[in-house]
């Protein structure tokens, strides 16, 4: 394997700046990873030879090109990109061209980064899996028999797989933090709000967050200063006001550190080898001089109850505009138009997508509206308001970031229940809008036995700290020296 | 009237409420950066947004927000400290998006009145794409093919709901007149009824007169005049009647009024009603006033309309309905406040007159009735200086007029005209008795029958003397002298 492949990011970036590596070389060497993968990890890909120039920045947005001097970077699917295809994982935009390019990916192409390739997802990032995407699941390079996580599963087996230096995807209920941790990769989820949601494909709105997913947590840094800020095109966006230090900690003196029992080792569903793995990070936690604290989060656990209501009515509306009237696929009817919207809709969209649509229908129909939205919506006020209590008592949460290791292909398709478990962890974080990062904690042997697999470790910090998160992360992220590489 | 008729005109009360869309004069739509148009080429005016491409989001255009408050203001509304956008839910191709963006259980305002009509509510939401289809009957079903120009969806529409105050569809249209003339004194749309950017439905129910509750309402659609407003309310009020004196229900539903015919048809009933699933819109902030918006806002609104009336009947001693004319034209308002300035000596009342009444007529009378007084060659200053000129007798009433339509035509200074065309009152008795003398002569069988005792014949003779001096002697000074002469 070429030992480009072996670099962070940050590291590339090093020897760019020295003049010790080209930046093309370092490109063409992703571009052909990229070319021969076997993980169904792209859905597009940039031709080797064919890297397109970073665009200039826009007149008047104070972004210098350059920083990132043109580092190759795998962007999500869900994300536009003009002129070239963006699907979001669904037969329904198979073909479909969008005329503008997201503000996140453009504002990574003014700093200097270049599209290496566009990464396979679970349709319209619904999913845990990738297995829902229209275009084959995607395989885990760590055991190429196991899924990858999702919905950012492309995006995480990219950057795992050596595919791709880093990756950016998108987190509306653990998308990102999850596939990390599935992946033994750094991801983070930002505080809702950092970074403009222009330009992604929308799942649920008022949850739907971008962020990166990276070898290191200092990458991870890298790419988030590059992309947070106010866009005049998201009334929702806010950025980061403070901005985003490189992280350098290396200790956590001083820290308290809060754990729930709820969301812990003790949490119901959790796999031994994970509670394992999370035990001994607490103590890695005391041994690098952080406090480790017992707090209360009593609405959490009704997290993924509010999210699989919330979530769903809010995508039950983005996704009706799907109707085969304007671009992607149309289906047409014999009898007019009614027949058309039905069909298009049945042949486009899949069964998981076409499951939460119908879910979120319901749950906003005139009568049920209070009983299931309107109920859902106040879960999500108690639960912000349970850590901002915690947020008194202790400077960060600590969670184990999924109750599993990596499963096996099709393991959970037949059974959504547990599917949508995977996610009771990183859901109420999405719920609250705060920020919170996934980092690789070790490895752990899987139920059924087998190669030792990784598992991840989620912090989270109170909205727009996210200079704080990374501090921490960075201090852990060295004591936990993780090296394993998929084989 | 028939008995009947009698009966159940008093039995009954019609009980009206309108709902108004305005579509507003801003530069660019009301969640993308567009340009508004009017008659383009279909499709030039869209982008990512108005075309609801994946991923494209909306943010909210600040000139709306300030008409919208201005119109509230000046509906004397509460404004909401936060106003929420909510997403209307349906599938139809004039709606990119699959859903509306509007407000609904928070609107940007509420409570609030125009002259005696309270106010419901005020809500920003977005207009619709328009739909052509392509077939012979114009209808979407059975056409072969239907067609979307989306240049008009996203465009920014304003929302007002009366309570149903209204109780005859005269009072309706005269105060639709009255909102019209509101928001065009604010500048915040051309509200036009024909073009589509002042659109009105009403709900019409009857009730037992007397009686303070309501019943069952029918919505009606599609009057898109002020005429057809009168109309349709009036047959729908007729054709409830006609139902309730059968001793039948009303059945809850939307009408569509067909101005042709006059007749109502059933769009759909309350059975068939959608479920627009309305949830708060997560991609916008809510709509929080600044102190400074609302201050501008206040700051920008003129004297409106009813305030207007009201000065004009309380200061200038205009008679109601004169006063109502002049205050809902703004323009004819704003015309005739210059005339009284210029001829402080010339009643108010008079000048009224010269304005609404003679001032029209003349620029009716020269086929300019296309232009208003403001747009015509008559300049304020001039018509109050002939107004005062006819005050003072310095010219009779029937050289006034020809003076005036001499202005119409080539505008100008009164007292030239009157000096170039020798239009001057004859003041001069002998010489007016002289061609009452000569008149006698040459219509000496009409004079014979006034002598007679018929005073109606006097005509041919007065209409003879005022061909001879040009119509500059005064009417009753000439038929009193005839009288005087032929001893009548
Ligand atoms: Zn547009």
């Amino acid at each position: 394997m070429n030992e480009l492949l072996e670099l962070s990011a940050a590291a590339a970036l090093r020897r760019i700046e020295a003049g010790e590596l080209s930046a093309d070389e370092y490109f063409e060497a992703h571009a052909a990873a990229a070319a021969g993968e076997e993980l169904n990890a792209y859905l597009w890909r940039a031709e080797p030879g064919e890297a397109r120039p970073a665009p200039d920045p826009e007149p008047g947005s104070g972004r210098g090109a350059g920083d990132l001097r043109g580092m190759p970077i795998a962007v999500k699917d869900l994300f536009c990109t003009e002129g070239i295809e963006t699907t979001a994982g669904s037969r329904i935009l198979e073909g479909y061209r969008p005329p503008y390019t997201a503000t996140a990916v453009r504002r990574l192409g003014e700093a200097g980064a270049r599209l290496l390739g566009k990464t396979n997802m679970d349709e319209f990032a619904m999913g845990s899996s990738t297995e829902n995407s229209a275009y084959g699941p995607v395989l885990n390079p760590w055991d190429r028999a196991r899924v990858p996580g999702g919905s950012s599963g492309g995006s995480a087996a990219a950057v795992a797989g050596r595919l791709a230096p880093w990756a950016i995807g998108t987190d509306t209920g653990g998308s990102i933090r999850q596939p990390a941790s599935l992946c033994g990769i750094v991801g983070l989820k930002p505080t809702y709000g950092a970074i403009s949601r222009y330009g992604m494909v929308a799942f649920a709105s008022s949850l739907d967050q971008c962020g990166p997913l990276t070898r290191d947590v200092t990458d991870a840094a890298l790419l988030l200063r590059a992309m947070q800020g106010r866009d005049r095109r998201d009334s929702t966006s806010v950025g980061i006001e403070a901005g985003v230090e490189l992280p350098s900690r290396e200790d956590l003196a001083g820290l308290r550190v809060g754990v729930a029992r709820d969301f812990s080792h003790h949490a119901e569903g959790v796999e031994p080898g994970v509670a394992e793995t999370f035990e001994r990070a607490l103590a890695t936690i005391e041994e690098l001089g952080g406090e480790v604290e017992e707090v209360e989060l009593p609405h959490a656990s009704h997290g993924i109850s509010a999210y699989y209501v919330i979530a769903p009515a809010e995508a039950s509306s983005n996704l009706a505009r799907y109707d085969g009237v304007r671009y992607g696929l149309r289906v047409d009817g014999e009898r007019g138009l009614v027949e058309m919207y039905e069909r298009t809709r049945a042949r486009g969209f899949g069964a998981e997508v076409k499951r939460r649509v119908m879910l979120g229908t319901y749950a906003l129909s005139s009568g049920y509206y209070e009983a299931y939205y309107g109920r859902a919506l106040r879960v999500r006020t108690r639960i912000a308001e349970d850590f901002a209590r915690a947020f008194e008592r202790c400077d960060l949460i600590v969670t184990p970031t999924s109750p599993s290791v990596a499963f096996e292909l099709g393991a959970r398709t037949a059974d959504p229940l547990a599917m949508y478990l995977s996610d009771y962890f990183t859901v109420p974080m999405s719920l609250a809008g705060i920020p919170a990062i996934s980092i690789p904690a070790g490895l752990a042997t899987p139920p059924g036995g087998g190669p030792e697999l990784p598992v991840g470790l989620q912090l989270t910090t109170p909205a727009f700290t996210e200079s704080k998160l990374l501090d921490a992360a960075h201090a852990l992220e060295r004591a936990f020296a993780f090296e394993g590489a998929p084989r | 009237m028939n008995e009947r008729g009698a009966t159940s005109e008093a039995r009954y009360e019609p009980v009206i409420g309108l709902e108004i869309h305005v579509q507003l004069r801003t530069r660019t739509k009301m969640f993308c950066g567009c340009e508004l148009s009017f008659g383009d080429r279909p499709n030039v005016h869209t982008c990512p947004i108005c075309l609801a491409h994946p991923g494209s989001l909306p943010t909210t255009n600040e000139r709306a927000v300030l008409y919208a408050l201005e119109i509230a203001l000046a509906l004397d509304c509460e404004i909401a400290p936060r106003s929420i956008f909510a997403r209307k839910n349906y599938f139809y191709p004039d709606n990119p998006k699959a859903y509306q963006i509007s407000q609904y259980d928070t609107p940007l305002a509420t409570a609030g009145r125009l002259g005696e009509v309270r106010i419901h509510r005020v809500h920003l939401e977005e207009d619709a794409a328009k739909l052509v289809h392509v077939s012979e009957s114009g209808r979407i079903h059975g056409s072969g093919e239907s067609l979307v120009d989306f240049n008009r969806a996203g465009t920014p529409l304003v929302e007002i709901v009366s309570e149903p105050d209204l109780r005859d569809p005269a009072a309706a249209r005269e105060w639709l007149q009255l909102l019209r003339t509101t928001i065009r004194q604010i500048g915040a749309s051309d509200v036009n009824m024909e073009e589509g950017s002042l659109r009105c439905d009403a709900n019409v129910s009857l009730r037992p007169a007397g009686s303070s509750g309501l019943g069952t309402k029918t919505e009606l659609k599609n009057m898109n005049s002020f005429r057809f407003i009168e109309r349709g309310i009036a047959a729908e009020i007729e054709r409830q009647r006609a139902i309730l004196d059968a001793g039948q229900e009303v059945v809850q539903e939307t009408l569509h009024f067909d101005p042709r015919g006059g007749s109502l048809t059933s769009l759909r009933s309350k059975e068939e009603a959608h479920d627009y699933r309305y949830f708060p819109e997560p991609d916008l902030v809510p709509l929080a006033p600044t102190e400074a918006m609302l201050a501008r806002a206040r700051e920008s609104l003129p004297e409106l309309p009813a305030e207007r009336r009201e000065r004009y009947a309380a200061e200038l001693g205009l008679a109601a309905a004169q006063a109502t004319q002049l205050a809902f034209d703004a323009e004819l308002g704003d015309y005739f406040e210059r005339v009284v300035e210029s001829a402080p000596d010339v009643d108010a009342p008079v000048i009224a007159n010269w304005v609404a009444g003679d001032l029209v007529a003349a620029l009716r009378d020269a086929d300019q009735d296309g232009d208003s007084p403001a747009s015509s060659r008559v300049e304020p200053p001039a018509l109050g200086k002939l107004a005062a000129m006819a005050q003072r007798g310095e010219v009779s009433s029937g050289a006034a007029r020809s003076v005036l339509a001499a202005m119409v035509a080539e505008g100008g200074d009164p007292r030239a005209i009157v000096e170039r065309e020798g239009l001057g009152q004859i003041d001069d008795s002998g010489e007016l008795e002289a061609i009452v003398g000569r008149a006698i002569e040459a219509e000496a069988e009409a004079a014979e029958r006034v002598r007679g005792g018929n005073p109606k014949a006097i005509g041919p003779l007065v209409g003879f003397v005022m061909r001879e001096t040009k119509g500059r002697a005064e009417g009753a000074e000439v038929t009193r002298l005839i009288r005087e002469r032929l001893g009548a």
